[in-house]
């Protein structure tokens, strides 16, 4: 079995269980959103999946592999993360910053290879940041960093991707840019992408594969069209709402109920 | 914690009933133990001829005073500090303000020649204020504003400026550094009363007009924003704080040289006591401040008798523990 | 910013030079040998730089004394010290991921004195000084591990560190306090002198000695010095490189603490160096780490030989500590870091 797996896997924070006894696949090749409520532990489990977090029971496989047996290393040429509003250091460039994903497969006297130069290169295009690599990424504007941020998990050139929440502190345009960017990512170079997005409406749009976590379970999985209902919607957010096809693109539209202005 | 006003009444009162013991225990016990009742009639009825009358009134008194006075404005300072920075490592002393009081002292002392007592006090106002609007400066570089960790950093930077600069005057001064270096150490013993007349008035200012704070404080505390909208000038508060806090950590350092952590502590164990109502913590706090100081400075005169441990050291031995405690708790609940 | 890529050995070996690292290298070492020459021949004895080139290269009888057993030990151990604090200083604001860090700052130094004048005040006729260095080397190692035991919590993370770090070090420095009160005012003087930081009456054998002791981080810091660009970027990113973060940050400590509390040991508390050389470096070559461990050193080493030029020379016939001076140099320093960053 290639790709990401979790067996029996439990996750606690101090003495809160946050994931129980989780079983699921990651399909490779494909885009999968986790969403949840708020505390519902999807950013725990993708982070546990990272090797960030260490789990308190169960197991984590990489390529039918246990997670914990292999070499940081190792993992790190098949993994990529990018966490939740990462900080950079003060004053680095972009280039520099993407620089360093090539980290994992260089050595001591491999420092600069033709093959580290070329990456660096197609992933600072690849996000249209070629432009403006000798900027400081602290000068960039929220949209810009994110993406050179992309570019640096891009440069290590894994075929799994995670990405806590990418799309927080973005504005409506730069979140689709962004979702635009690793949909392509996907299509293209058939790199799994594991991401947890906020925003269900978009998340049926870009998901191939919907994971819903609720009461430290996954509640249930599958095409976005198959399992997002009114129902589903209830049982994981508490929320009312009214599931549509989306007039464009055809996918699950969540149109919650309550309160608001009514025209006829 | 005590809830009801009726027990944080009955609290208080049994708090300044405490400090009240505490004093008279400082006059009654020593190198010379003298009783209490006679230790009493120093005040009620003063005998010049009496030798243990003469030992309370020209040497204990002062120092009880001293150490009450300045325990209640360390005390008040830490609150005040706490709750400006909106930090809960923050004190006076780790945040500079004490060395740099002591460095504009010591630059008095040493190239000044300076003579009178009072001109110290305004030395160590102006060195704790540099040092104070110096730290505030500080922590506000970088792109996150003001974090408790940038705060502490630029205090103990800073303080470290201050300390080597004091010891290089020193260094050129070597006569004076037995002399000045207990006093740098914190110590009531041995202190001039007129110092402390000089400096009292001013601190008592500080202390009433703190005391009136409590309620803007409570407001305060719910942060910039909030307290803003709520009407609050949150600039002019922020300014008297400042002020508050420089009149109370410089006059303190003036008198009695720097006591370090009382200001750190005091700030913690009476929020434990009542909670977060400024109302209740300043008062509070200022018993508790007093209790602990004079408590420092009766252990001060046994621990190693015939000889005395200089209080600030004492404070520390007491008070940095504290303080790594308060990290480890305080940084693993973000 | 302009590269050039060296590619060697059929692409075997790879690295990437900036042209700017090279050129600021070499100024470096050339202000550095400017600097140096100008230490030897100032003094309340002048002697001219020809001179002292002539009895660098070939001995004169004339300038033996002042030289060779006055001027060059004394200059040498200054850029030995400074070398170590920077490079010290580098490591920890690498590590804390915070410009303001330093060994001074986190509790090292006060470790080391701590270690230094308990010595100085229990040892004074007993034991000969000349282990006084390790006296003060122990006081940082085992401040340092304390702090490190202290702030551990599965795993350590940098503001714990730190704020445990300025725990210990107020106590320890109250302990000094308590110390210097209690002894006499010949001793007392004693350890203030080496507290505030002196380069006076330096030996050969301390030059030996500090150089044996600098040698022994120097492999980790080559070794290592990689993975700390990355390690810049956050714990997260750290950890999903494939970096053993705790490893790294264990080791990497024990070289700073290596580097300061030897530096110190030699010395006393010279401090700021181990705050400002590395951000001198930075504004100088940018950021790679690796890159700046070699120009940081320069720059310490300049520092203290600056310092203790000014502090010997121009207030003479007195000698003042070094300490003071880069105290004095620190100051504007902070200022000149606060408005920098402001105007960003």
């Amino acid at each position: 079995m290639q790709g990401l797996q979790t067996k029996g896997l439990t996750l606690q924070y101090g003495n809160q269980t946050i994931i129980d006894c989780l079983d699921f696949d990651i399909p490779l090749g494909k885009i999968t959103v986790l969403v949840g409520a708020n505390g519902s532990g999807k950013s725990t489990l993708l982070r546990s999946l990272a090797r960030l977090l260490n789990p308190a029971s169960g197991e984590i496989l990489l390529d039918a592999q246990k997670l914990h047996s292999m070499s940081t290393k190792q993992i790190a040429k098949q993994l990529a993360i990018l966490p939740q509003g990462p900080v950079a250091p003060e004053g680095i460039t972009v280039q520099q910053l993407v620089k360093q994903g090539r980290y994992p497969h260089q050595s001591w006297f491999q420092q600069w290879s033709k093959k580290d130069e070329m990456l660096v290169e197609q992933a600072l295009e690849a996000t249209q940041l070629s432009a403006l690599k000798d900027r400081p990424v602290d000068a960039l504007s929220g949209g810009q960093r994110q993406r050179a941020w992309i570019a640096m998990t891009l440069a290590q050139e894994t075929p799994i991707i995670l990405l806590d929440e990418p799309t927080t502190y973005l504005d409506m345009t730069h979140q689709i840019e962004l979702l635009d960017f690793l949909f392509e990512l996907n299509r293209q170079s058939k790199r799994t992408v594991v991401m947890v997005l906020h925003d269900l409406n978009l998340a049926c749009r870009y998901a191939d594969h919907l994971v819903a976590i609720h009461n430290k379970k996954v509640a249930i999985e599958g095409a976005p069209e198959e399992i997002v209902t009114s129902q589903m919607v209830e049982e994981i957010f508490q929320l009312k709402a009214i599931i549509q096809k989306d007039p464009y693109f055809g996918t699950p539209l969540c149109i919650p109920n309550g309160k608001g202005r009514y025209i006829k | 914690m005590l809830h009801s006003i009726q027990f944080k009444t009955v609290g208080l009162i049994f708090l300044v009933g405490l400090v009240g013991v505490l004093y008279f225990c400082s006059l009654a016990m020593g190198q010379t133990s003298i009783s209490f009742p006679l230790a009493l009639e120093v005040i009620t009825n003063y005998d010049p001829n009496n030798e243990a009358h003469i030992i309370v009134a020209t040497s204990r008194l002062a120092r009880a005073t001293i150490a009450l006075t300045v325990g209640i404005a360390l005390a008040i300072a830490g609150i005040l500090i706490q709750s400006l920075t909106r930090n809960p490592l923050a004190a006076p002393d780790l945040l500079g303000i004490n060395a740099g009081a002591i460095f504009f002292i010591v630059f008095a002392l040493t190239w000044l020649n300076m003579q009178s007592l009072t001109q110290y006090m305004w030395f160590g106002f102006l060195g704790a204020a540099v040092a104070a609007v110096g730290v505030f400066l500080l922590s506000n570089i970088g792109r996150d504003g003001v974090t408790p960790m940038k705060v502490i950093l630029a205090g103990t930077a800073l303080s470290a400026f201050f300390i080597s600069f004091t010891q290089g005057m020193l260094v050129l001064d070597e006569q004076s550094i037995q002399t000045v270096l207990f006093w740098l150490a914190g110590s009531i013993a041995g202190r001039d009363v007129q110092m402390l007349f000089d400096v009292l008035p001013l601190l008592v200012i500080a202390i009433i007009v703190s005391g009136f704070m409590g309620k803007a404080m409570n407001i305060f505390s719910s942060g910039d924003d909030v307290a803003k909208s709520l009407g609050q000038n949150v600039a002019i508060l922020k300014l008297l704080m400042g002020g508050l806090i420089i009149v109370l950590a410089g006059g303190s350092v003036a008198i009695v040289g720097s006591i370090g952590f009382i200001g750190l502590i005091v700030p913690h164990i009476a929020k434990g006591l009542v909670g977060n109502d400024y109302r209740w913590m300043i008062p509070y706090g200022a018993c508790i401040g007093a209790a602990l100081l004079i408590a420092a400075d009766i252990l001060a005169r046994f621990l190693i008798s015939p000889m005395e441990v200089p209080i600030g050291v004492m404070t520390a031995f007491i008070g940095g523990p504290f303080f790594i405690y308060l990290a480890k708790k305080g940084v693993s609940r973000q | 910013m302009k590269y050039w890529n060296m590619r060697l050995f059929q692409s075997k070996a790879s690295f990437q030079l900036s042209r700017k690292w090279l050129v600021t290298l070499i100024t470096g070492l050339l202000l550095l040998l400017v600097i140096f020459m100008l230490s030897l021949s100032a003094g309340s004895n002048y002697v001219s730089p020809i001179d002292v080139l002539r009895q660098l290269f070939n001995q004169t009888d004339e300038f033996t004394f002042v030289i060779e057993t006055l001027r060059l030990p004394r200059v040498l151990l200054a850029i030995l010290v400074g070398a170590a604090l920077g490079v010290s200083g580098l490591i920890l604001q690498s590590i804390v991921r915070n410009p303001l860090a330093s060994p001074d700052i986190i509790g090292i130094t006060s470790g080391a004195s701590f270690g230094a004048v308990l010595f100085i005040t229990l040892a004074t006729g007993v034991i000969s000084m000349a282990f006084l260095p390790l006296a003060a080397i122990c006081g940082g190692l085992l401040t340092a591990s304390l702090i490190y035991m202290l702030s551990w919590n599965k795993g350590v993370t940098p503001v714990r560190l730190v704020l445990i770090g300025i725990g210990i070090s107020a106590i320890l420095k109250s302990g000094v306090t308590f110390l210097l009160v209690f002894s006499d005012t010949y001793i007392a003087s004693k350890a203030y002198i080496w507290l505030t930081g002196s380069l006076y009456a330096a030996t050969w054998q301390d030059v030996m000695s500090l150089s044996c002791w600098l040698l022994i981080p120097l492999p980790t810091i080559l070794w290592l010095g990689r993975s700390m660009n990355v390690t810049e970027l956050g714990d997260d990113v750290a950890i999903s490189m494939g970096i053993r973060l705790q490893r790294q940050r264990f080791l990497f400590l024990a070289c700073a603490v290596l580097l300061a509390g030897s530096a110190a040991a030699f010395v006393g508390g010279i401090e700021f160096v181990g705050l400002m050389a590395p951000h001198i470096a930075r504004r100088l070559v940018g950021r790679s780490f690796i890159g700046l461990v070699p120009i940081t050193a320069i720059i310490g080493a300049l520092l203290v030989l600056v310092a203790d030029l000014i502090a010997r020379t121009m207030f003479l016939p007195l000698d003042i500590p070094a300490g003071v001076f880069t105290a004095a140099i620190g100051a504007p320093f902070f200022i000149f870091l606060l408005f920098r960053t402001r105007n960003r």
